[in-house]
């Protein structure tokens, strides 16, 4: 039997998130004491060392993003990406719930290390509530000193999906649409008001503290070697345990879906599962003794993403399912580039057809066409993922889209 | 407080139109054409450019609006947990379509995408505050609730 293994999320419950206090009494903040003591370099070094990768999705190794940025530039800033969008996804609101000052302590680790006394936590439009409990933990980590010289401030999002994306939240921030950017140059060299700038995941920051506590080897000795520490996934959908866990990386869907998620309910058998939020494929039965990790996921044509996990019995229909993802998708895309904006709109054009019994084989051919040129040339993730869903399905699950055919 | 007050609040904060119509909207319930004016002045950009990121976003609106945003999530998972039949509920008992306010201006009925509450599917939010695991015949003492 699968067990979580909690890191972040030690002493969820158990301590009051807002209160530095709370989250000294178990520990915290020692990371960074540890933090500012080590030269700049060495720090960055001792992150890379741990394998620690990006926890939004994009699986970027968090030391390497941070030694881009200039050493010699003398405004840089460090932003929280909070803007978790992704349908299906609720991993960093359980982390805030739970652990906010190391998201805190995580962020002032980095701006310890790339030289930056500002940060910024992107919180989304949808959770004022976590922005208020922000604003209490900030507060409660200056009143106890525990930040030093290193400041945070809270921005608000307002319901754009895009946002996620790192220069689309920038614009945001800056005031503007949040439209992503052209890259290069990538944040790292140019970000915030031109500044350099590292965006990290919540989950990101998190990890951070118990890294420079316990040491790069013991993080790279936990879970999967190539992407190592814990994961904190969320289920949703047709399964018995529908929350949050914490587990370390080398764990298979299967065991999560039915150990710790505890199985189909209601005697159903198993069909799909979506992994990482409403951008990531459908995974067949077939491949679910595939460890979590990013390259065993993409190794199955699939991806880790957030961390989302949306399984669906033998009773849901794909199509219908696929067909209203692509409607998010179209609702979504900013509208910037053109390989997004109508590939995004044709997608669901197509999708709604073949829903309703309108469609034929030539349509699918037509979507995996599509899916090839939003792949290549969108601007940002959203384009490029948005026509994943579409694609795994009509790998896997093919003959759902001939009976709508009949 | 007018407008031009509640914006010059946030006159020192680089970027912070986007702070400056959340305030709005807390006192109006939708950013009413002068708070594009005055925030297009207090931020130093274009009436268009104002504009352009009051209509960017969903949760910002430049349509008046009931005093109660209620908003279904219709992503994947609150779509599978039945989330078309609650809107439908929802629009007989206010009597309006989705994206109309009720007469008395008290209610405003809107889609949104997933709110990140997917543990307790299907979700609605009013005034952001989220509901889950609602069903059809709760539609009504939900909306009790709001005075």
């Amino acid at each position: 039997m699968a067990k979580q293994m909690r890191v972040l999320l030690e002493h969820a419950g158990k301590i009051d998130p807002t209160e530095a206090r709370d989250y000294i009494a178990v520990g915290g903040f020692r990371g960074l004491a540890k933090a500012r003591q080590m030269d700049r370099k060495a720090l960055i070094e001792e992150v890379k060392a741990s394998g620690l990768r990006g926890r939004g999705g994009a699986g970027f190794n968090a030391g390497m993003k941070w030694s881009f940025v200039p050493q010699d530039t003398p405004q840089k800033y460090v932003i929280c990406n909070l803007d978790e969008g992704e349908p299906g996804t609720y991993k960093d609101r359980a982390i805030c719930q739970n652990n906010a000052q190391a998201v805190l302590e995580g962020m002032a680790i980095c701006g310890a290390a790339i030289g930056s006394q500002q940060g910024y936590i992107y919180c989304r439009g949808e959770y004022p509530f976590i922005v208020d409990l922000l604003h209490k933990a900030i507060n409660s980590a200056k009143e106890h000193g525990a930040l030093g010289d290193f400041a945070i401030e809270v921005r608000m999002g307002a319901g754009a999906y895009v946002c996620g994306e790192e220069t689309a939240l920038i614009e945001s921030i800056e005031g503007h649409r949040g439209e992503p950017r052209f890259k290069p140059p990538f944040p790292g060299v140019a970000g915030l008001w031109k500044a350099p700038t590292v965006v990290n995941n919540v989950e990101t920051f998190a990890c951070l503290p118990y890294i420079l506590v316990n040491g790069a080897a013991w993080f790279a000795g936990i879970g999967a070697p190539k992407y190592p520490g814990t994961k904190v996934l969320s289920l949703t959908g047709d399964v018995n345990n529908r929350t949050f866990f914490e587990v370390p990386t080398n764990i298979t869907l299967r065991e999560v879906i039915f150990d710790l998620g505890g199985g189909i309910p209601n005697g159903k058998q198993f069909k799909a599962v979506q992994v990482g939020g409403t951008s990531g494929a459908f995974i067949p039965e077939k491949d679910l003794d595939t460890p979590i990790d990013f390259d065993s996921m993409c190794a199955i044509g699939a991806a880790l993403g957030s961390g989302a996990m949306l399984v669906l019995d033998e009773t849901r229909a794909i199509v219908d399912v696929v067909a209203r993802i692509s409607k998010f998708f179209e609702h979504e895309s900013c509208g910037k580039c053109n390989p997004c904006r109508e590939g995004t709109f044709r997608c669901r054009e197509i999708m709604d057809k073949i829903n309703s019994g309108q469609g034929s084989e030539q349509d699918l051919d037509n979507l995996l066409l599509l899916t090839r040129v939003m792949q290549t040339a969108a601007l940002c993730g959203l384009g490029q993922a948005a026509p994943t869903p579409i694609e795994s399905t009509i790998k896997y699950f093919r003959s759902e889209y001939l009976a709508k055919f009949a | 407080m007018n407008c031009q007050d509640i914006i010059a609040a946030f006159r020192d904060k680089p970027g912070g139109i986007i702070e400056a119509y959340h305030a709005v909207q807390k006192h109006y319930n939708y950013l009413p054409p002068e708070a594009i004016k005055e925030a297009a002045k207090t931020f130093g950009c274009s009436e268009a450019q104002a504009y352009g990121a009051a209509t960017f976003y969903s949760y910002l609106s430049v349509k008046p609006r009931g005093k109660y945003v209620i908003r279904m999530c219709e992503s994947a998972p609150c779509h599978i947990a039945g989330a078309d039949q609650l809107i439908k509920a929802f629009e007989q008992e206010l009597n309006i379509q989705v994206g109309q306010t009720t007469p008395d201006g008290k209610f405003t009925l809107e889609l949104t995408e997933c709110v990140g509450q997917c543990q307790g599917t299907p979700v609605i939010t009013i005034n952001s505050v989220p509901y889950v695991n609602m069903n059809s015949d709760q539609v009504a003492s939900v909306l009790a609730l709001c005075k």
